[in-house]
C-alpha cells in the first residue's frame, strides 16, 4: 500500500482499517443498536486473516469495556468501539477503565442519546463520559479519524498517561460518508505504534501477585483522582509529541487544536467535529466578502487545551458551537472555553446546534458569525435575531 | 497510624503488592463468638483454609495450625465446612 494511494472509505471503515493495521491483540465488542460499521468492517478484515486480533463477543457494552480493561491490564493491546446508547451503558465502566489506568483505545461514532430515540449525530454520548478521566479526540473527517486512531495507542500507552483514548467521529456525517483516505503502509503503522508495553504489574502474573482495583476510603480516594488529573495533563504532552512524530511520517498535522484563518480575525468560532469542515467553507466565503472571521477547531476535548484556546481567542469576539446541551446550564464546550477565557475582556456567545442529526447549513453559520442566530440554532419556533 | 502517601507517591492505579496495604485488625469486628480449634480431631483437609474469606487460618507449611484472631471476623464458615468437628464456635469469654 503506497502513501500516495487513496482509498474510498467511510470514517467507520477508515478506523476499522487503522485498527487492522495496529493489530490489537484483543477487541471485545457488543454491537448494541445503533452500531456503526466500525466493528462490522473490522470483523470482516479479521475473519479474512488481515489481523491476528482475538475478537471477543460479549453480552453487553458494559461487559465489552469490562473485558477491555482486563485484557489491557493483563498485557494485551486492546481496542473496542461503541456509539450512543452503547457508550451510555458502558459509562460506569469507562470511569473504571480510566481509574484502573487501562491503556486501551476506543472508536466512537457520536450519536444522540435517547430520548426520544434517535440514531443520528450529536455529541451527547461523548459528553456523558466527559468527566470520566479518558482522553477524547474529535475528528473533523474520515482522514482525521484514521490519523487519530493510528496515533491513539501511542498516547494511551505512554508511561505517564496509561489512559483510555476515545477517537470520536460524527455519526453518519463521518462514519457513513465515503471520502478518499490516505493510509500509511501497514509496516509504517506497526513501526509507529510499536510493541505493547507490558504493564508494570500485569494481571495474571502468578509470580508477582497483587491486589488490583483496591477499595479506597476517604483517606485515599481523593489522591487517586488527583493522580488521574495528572495523567490527563501528561496526555496533552504525549499528544503533542505523537502528533509531531505522526506528522513526520504522514505529512498531516493533528495537534490539540487547529487554527483556520485566525490571523487578523475579529470573530473566532470554536467547534468540534465535522462542523469545523463546514465552518471552514463559510470562513472562506465571508473572508472573500471582507469579513474578518476564523475558526478554532478543538481536536483534543480531553485534555482540554485551555492555554491554546486562551491565546487563539485573545481580544476577539468568541462564538462557541456545541452539538450537545446541558439543560439548565452551560453547554460543555462553551463552559470549557469560558473557563479558559475567564478574566479576559471579550464577548462570548454560545449556541447549541445539530441535536439528533439536525443539519447545520452554511447560511446558519453565517448568521452565527454575525450575531443573528438564536442560542438554539435551527430549532423551529426559535426566534431568529436578524 | 502509618504515614499516608501523597497522590504522586501512589502506585499506578493503586495496584498493591502483598502486605503493601495497611492491615487493620478486623478481628475486632467479631460480635457473635469465635471459632475454637480442637487439634486432636483435625484431619488436616484444609477446607477451613480454603473457605475462610479473610485468610485467618494459620498454616504451618501445609498443616493446620490454628486461627489468627487479629483477622478472624467470626463468620463461622470454617466451623460449617469442618468435616471432623475440629472447630466450634465459643463465646469470646470462654
Amino acid at each position: 500500500m503506497s502513501t500516495l494511494e487513496q482509498h474510498l472509505l467511510t470514517g467507520g471503515e477508515a478506523v476499522a482499517h487503522a485498527l487492522c493495521q495496529i493489530q490489537p491483540d484483543v477487541v471485545p465488542v457488543y454491537p448494541i443498536t445503533p452500531q456503526t460499521p466500525i466493528i462490522q468492517t473490522f470483523s470482516s478484515l479479521v475473519a479474512n486473516g488481515a489481523a491476528h486480533t482475538e475478537i471477543v463477543n460479549v453480552e453487553s457494552e458494559h461487559s465489552a469495556m469490562s473485558a477491555a480493561i482486563g485484557a489491557a491490564l493483563a498485557g494485551a493491546r486492546t481496542a473496542t468501539a461503541t456509539s450512543s446508547q452503547g457508550l451510555a451503558l458502558m459509562a460506569e465502566v469507562v470511569y473504571v477503565a480510566a481509574s484502573r489506568r487501562a491503556p486501551l483505545t476506543m472508536a466512537v461514532g457520536n450519536r444522540a442519546l435517547s430520548g426520544p430515540i434517535n440514531i443520528h449525530c450529536d455529541h451527547s454520548d461523548s459528553m456523558l463520559v466527559r468527566d470520566s478521566g479518558v482522553v477524547q479526540l474529535f475528528a473533523e473527517n474520515a482522514q482525521e479519524a484514521y490519523d487519530l486512531m493510528v496515533m491513539a495507542p501511542r498516547i494511551a500507552e505512554h508511561p505517564d498517561v496509561l489512559l483510555p483514548v476515545l477517537v470520536c467521529q460524527d455519526g453518519f456525517t463521518i462514519t457513513h460518508a465515503a471520502e478518499p483516505i490516505s493510509m500509511l503502509p501497514d509496516d509504517d503503522v506497526r513501526a509507529f505504534v510499536g510493541e505493547y508495553r507490558t504493564p508494570v504489574q500485569p494481571l495474571l502474573d502468578a509470580a508477582h501477585p497483587a491486589t488490583h482495583g483496591p477499595f479506597a476510603m476517604p483517606d485515599y480516594y481523593f489522591e487517586f483522582r488527583r493522580a488521574q488529573a495528572a495523567a490527563l495533563e501528561a496526555a496533552a504532552i504525549a499528544l503533542a509529541e505523537t502528533a509531531e512524530e505522526y506528522s513526520a511520517i504522514a505529512g498531516r498535522s493533528n495537534d490539540a487544536v487547529e487554527q483556520y484563518r485566525l490571523g487578523d480575525a475579529e470573530t473566532v468560532l470554536v467547534a468540534l467535529g465535522s462542523t469545523a469542515g463546514t465552518v471552514k467553507d463559510v470562513v472562506d466565503e465571508l473572508r472573500d466578502a471582507g469579513e474578518r472571521v476564523g475558526l478554532l477547531k478543538i481536536r483534543s476535548f480531553r485534555p482540554f487545551p485551555a492555554e491554546s484556546v486562551r491565546l487563539a481567542c485573545a481580544a476577539r469576539d468568541v462564538v462557541v458551537l456545541d452539538r450537545a446541551d446541558s439543560p439548565g446550564g452551560a453547554p460543555p464546550l462553551a463552559a470549557d472555553v469560558a473557563f479558559a477565557l475567564a478574566g479576559q475582556a471579550l464577548t462570548l456567545r454560545s449556541h447549541v446546534y445539530g441535536l439528533g442529526g439536525r443539519d447545520l447549513h452554511p447560511d446558519a453559520i453565517k448568521q452565527i458569525f454575525r450575531g443573528e442566530a438564536a442560542p438554539y440554532v435551527g430549532v423551529r419556533g426559535e426566534p431568529c435575531l436578524a | 497510624m502509618p504515614q499516608l502517601k501523597d497522590w504522586n507517591e501512589l502506585p499506578v492505579a493503586g495496584a498493591l503488592a502483598p502486605l503493601d496495604a495497611v492491615q487493620p485488625h478486623t478481628g475486632g469486628w467479631r460480635t457473635a463468638g469465635r471459632p475454637v480449634t480442637h487439634l486432636s480431631a483435625c484431619v488436616n483437609c484444609l477446607l477451613c483454609w480454603l473457605y475462610c474469606p479473610d485468610s485467618a487460618i494459620v498454616l504451618d507449611g501445609t498443616t493446620f495450625a490454628g486461627i489468627d484472631y487479629d483477622f478472624c471476623k467470626g463468620c463461622a464458615l470454617c466451623v460449617e465446612v469442618c468435616p471432623a468437628d475440629a472447630l466450634s464456635m465459643e463465646s469470646e469469654d470462654a
